[in-house]
């Protein structure tokens, strides 16, 4: 039952009527057994893994509480205890909670590691044995992916993680953890919300808002506008390009990275539109996972813009707490011995970059080609923090240029360039075939490939371009409006009569423009594979 | 202000709704330019529910058994339900779908389709399913027919199939959004008057590694022998007349195995050809493959015999059948008149026209 089918929406409904109708207690449960449809609907040996991810995650988080609510007790009953004693106590009790965190940690990231990564760890292992010797270690070839793996295994983890820092309580209901896994919108994109900030309306009671529920109903027809008008569309001579870079080489390259960066933009966020959408309908508050990132102008503004809360995650978890980590603050006072203070201040940095783009690259996939698309990301931000003195000497000399608009556009250009090439790495099927494609732009750049009779060829037909332009300038369009408000509250303010105008026009658009049915493979979303 | 915006609920949900059913309608195929064929299925809401014999199958009945014919020489009141490359299961449901309308006196169900033992094409499984009216009839066929690339939701909302037809659209489209082309059949039956010979000894077909019929086509011939005893129907087992596709004797020794074992009537008409005086020179206009009109009407001719021994009843002289059967006879003639006409004029006829 994925996201773009009548089954989907016919369950929605089903579910909101039951929502509002029941009685308001009944409301979250209602959306763990929803959840819990959802995910059988896919597979039902998806459950033993989810359900090990829940109860692990509950048990440790509680287990954590309670041993520093036991802490914090015993400290309370004994006030006579010394300094050395309450800190030998307190480390005594940190031991213990640092051992269900790891503990935890290690078997829900186990998990996904066996899951998701075992072969291609085991590929590079055989491929470092084929130098000495013709043995092999075999791979498994029926290994199941549950769905949704990445993205609940990530959300639970920064939720022990913040149990662990004491940023919260542990929940004590399991089936509310189970929720928090599970919600059955978040499944197939994400985002990786926070407890904190999605369990308040998950687990509330909600009444129906006719505003929230128009809302809720817009964002879900713009998420299927950019899913199957565009990306669905858009992906047919995406596939085409890549999958031959032989015969497609040079401009053509160039072209399917537009095509794919278009492609892959509509189709995550046409899925976390229907996402938020969705959950919106039931009062759910998801946290945003967009914010305009072609209007990026560099890419750790980019960055700070586009899978926001895979980024967040990051910086949080890996970025922040290795910068202060006692093994990194080490190898800081080495550096500044050895080299002195300009190299020592960058350790931290440059340790703690690598390991989040190296998580954030293999997150994506089990393939050099992802690896390598995070290391890409991270050598432009750290040649671009390299290069901020020099950034600021250019800005000394022309103080204004920050605000002229051919200035803002070269950096947007240049930004979405830089982020074209490190797509390739997600395109083409191996390492080798991307450089060899990204280096035909430069040695074969074929210009004259880029004409009507290659471009009809690539499986769209002029109307299909026409339908796929037109999409994407509304698209600009609405990102335009968007930087001055919610376009959604400005159509709402026009009056009824507009606001059914315009959505019947969307949904007509949808329905008749949408490349979906036979054919097609509308319920792929590109995300959901990651 | 509750009552506000319930109005304006139902307000969006009519809208919505509205402008579904028109891009549906609009967006659907017509038929009208190619594969016409496809209008059969939807044909059969609009005839008389009088029906004594009702034929099943594929192009061998609905171009090879001429209802007028059998109407006028026999006072047989009868339709076909057709469609192009009919598999059995679907033959089983249209025969259940025209079982809520009326209880024919026999159900003849043309034997070809026992070749085929899984879906062919999607193509034909639209042809033969998009015009049956919803029911749960329609659901089990669509199930029972579909591959599995396809979805049960875009035969029941077909715009989900059909919404890609939008850079196709003609002037028809628009013309019968709201109401139907011209009717096509007369009773089901689909006429040409032209002729292509045979010029050619009849093919012969290739030797097969197993000439046993699948498993499914058994199952499903005999829900229909079982449904037509539900019935009260007679069910007869037939083979048109044609050289193309080849039927192996292996095959028809099966269907004669079963019909004995069942108590069945079958005729395989490829065995009297020459009784039926059927001219491969002139009575087909496809080198054997179909009948034309000429064929058709002696094939009725020939079959109505059988009909009448069969049990099938002669409705002549009664109101009601010669009304319907008026129009009938009057718009199969105005057919005929009309494509030998195109035939004169033109030296060729394509697809099945029809006077508006």
């Amino acid at each position: 039952m994925g996201f773009v089918s009548v089954w989907f929406l016919l369950f929605c409904a089903a579910a909101v009527l039951l929502y509002y109708v029941l009685p308001k207690k009944w409301q979250w449960p209602l959306l763990l057994i929803a959840s819990c449809a959802f995910y059988a609907s896919y597979d039902l040996r998806y459950f033993g893994f989810i359900a090990v991810t829940t109860v692990s995650v509950y048990f440790a988080a509680c287990k954590i509480s309670q041993l520093r609510a036991k802490q914090n007790a015993y400290l309370q009953e004994h006030p006579e205890l010394g300094k050395d004693e309450k800190k030998a106590y307190k480390a005594k009790t940190k031991k213990k909670t640092w051992a269900w965190l790891i503990s935890c940690l290690l078997l829900n990231f186990g998990i996904l590691f066996a899951l998701k990564y075992i072969n291609f760890f085991i590929g590079n292992i055989n491929a470092i044995i084929s130098i000495f010797s013709e043995s092999k270690i075999p791979t498994f070839d029926k290994l199941l992916l549950p769905l949704g793996i990445s993205y609940y295994t990530f959300k639970t983890a920064g939720y022990i993680i913040d149990v662990y820092f004491g940023r919260y309580e542990a929940e004590k209901n399991v089936f509310k953890v189970a929720l928090f896994t599970s919600f059955f919108p978040t499944l197939l994109n994400g985002p990786i919300d926070r407890f904190p900030l999605t369990a308040p309306s998950l687990f509330g009671e909600h009444s129906w808002d006719e505003k929230r529920a128009r809302f809720a109903l817009q964002r879900i027809l713009w998420g299927y506008f950019k899913k199957v008008v565009i990306a669905d569309r858009l992906v047919v001579a995406v596939i085409t390009i890549v999958s031959d870079p032989e015969k497609y080489p040079g401009v053509m390259v160039a072209f399917g990275a537009l095509l794919y960066a278009a492609e892959l933009y509509c189709d995550f966020t046409g899925g976390i539109d229907i996402t938020i959408g969705v959950a919106n309908l039931f009062g759910v508050e998801v946290s945003e996972n967009f914010l305009r990132p072609f209007f990026s102008k560099n890419i750790a503004e980019y960055w700070r813009r586009w899978h926001i809360t895979l980024g967040t995650w990051f910086k949080d978890y890996t970025f922040y707490p290795l910068c202060t980590a006692k093994p990194v603050m080490k190898l800081t006072k080495f550096f500044k011995n050895k080299f002195g203070a300009g190299a020592a201040k960058r350790v931290p940095i440059y340790v703690a970059s690598i390991v989040l783009w190296f998580g954030t690259g293999a997150w994506h996939g089990a393939s050099w080609n992802f690896i390598l698309w995070g290391m890409g990301n991270c050598f432009v931000i750290l040649v671009s923090q390299e290069l901020t003195p020099l950034y600021k000497r250019f800005h000394a000399k022309h103080p204004d240029i920050d605000n002229k608009w051919y200035y803002k556009t070269m950096c947007i250009v240049r930004t979405n360039a830089i982020m074209c090439c490190l797509r390739l790495f997600d395109c083409y099927k191996d390492v080798p075939t991307t450089f060899k494609a990204f280096g035909s732009m430069f040695t074969k750049p074929s210009f004259n490939m880029l004409n009507g009779n290659t471009l009809l060829n690539l499986g769209l037909s002029a109307a299909d371009y026409a339908i796929a332009f037109a999409g994407i300038l509304l698209i600009f369009a609405v990102s335009m409006i968007q930087r001055r408000g919610s376009v959604r509250e400005m159509i709402d303010k026009k009056g009824f009569a507009f606001r059914l105008a315009v959505f019947a026009l969307l949904f007509a658009v949808i329905i008749v423009f949408g490349a979906y049915g036979l054919g097609y493979d509308s319920n792929s979303f590109i995300y959901s594979k990651f | 202000m509750r009552s506000k915006v319930i109005l304006r609920v139902l307000i969006c949900v009519t809208v919505f709704v509205l402008l579904f059913i028109c891009l549906q309608r609009l967006l659907m195929p017509k038929y009208t330019r190619e594969a016409e064929e496809g209008r059969l299925t939807a044909e059969y809401y609009g005839s008389d529910k009088n029906h004594d014999v009702l034929f099943i199958g594929d192009c061998e009945v609905y171009e090879n058994i001429s209802p007028v014919a059998l109407w006028r020489e026999y006072g047989i009141s009868s339709y076909v339900r057709g469609s192009p490359q009919q598999l059995i299961w679907h033959s089983y449901y249209m025969l259940e779908d025209a079982l809520r309308y009326e209880t024919p006196e026999i159900v003849v169900f043309n034997v070809l389709s026992m070749k085929y033992g899984e879906p062919q094409n999607e193509a034909y499984n639209r042809l033969a399913l998009d015009g049956m009216r919803l029911s749960s009839t329609k659901i089990n066929a669509i199930k029972a027919s579909m591959k599995s690339e396809e979805s049960l939701m875009s035969y029941i909302f077909p715009i989900l199939r059909f919404h890609s037809r939008w850079n196709e659209l003609n002037s028809d489209d628009f013309k019968y959004m709201f109401c139907s082309p011209p009717q096509l059949s007369v009773a089901g039956y689909l006429m040409r008057v032209d002729c292509r010979p045979l010029t050619t000894d009849p093919p012969v077909g290739h030797q097969l590694m197993d000439y046993s019929f699948a498993d499914i086509c058994w199952e499903y011939l005999e829900k229909i022998r079982t449904l037509c005893e539900e019935n009260g129907a007679k069910l007869v087992l037939m083979k048109a007349p044609t050289v193309a596709p080849y039927w192996y004797a292996e095959w028809d020794a099966q269907i004669i195995e079963y019909a004995q074992k069942h108590g069945l009537a079958y005729y395989n008409f490829l065995n009297s050809v020459a009784e039926i005086g059927i001219d491969y020179t002139a009575d087909t206009y496809d080198e054997g493959q179909h009948l034309n009109v000429w064929g058709a009407e002696k094939l009725s001719s020939y079959f109505g015999k059988e009909l009448v021994s069969l049990g099938a009843p002669d409705r002549r002289g009664k109101a009601d059948y010669e009304q319907s059967w008026a129009k009938l006879c009057e718009r199969y003639d105005r057919i005929k008149q009309y494509q030998t006409d195109i035939l004169e004029q033109t030296g060729t006829i394509t697809g099945f026209p029809v006077p508006d």
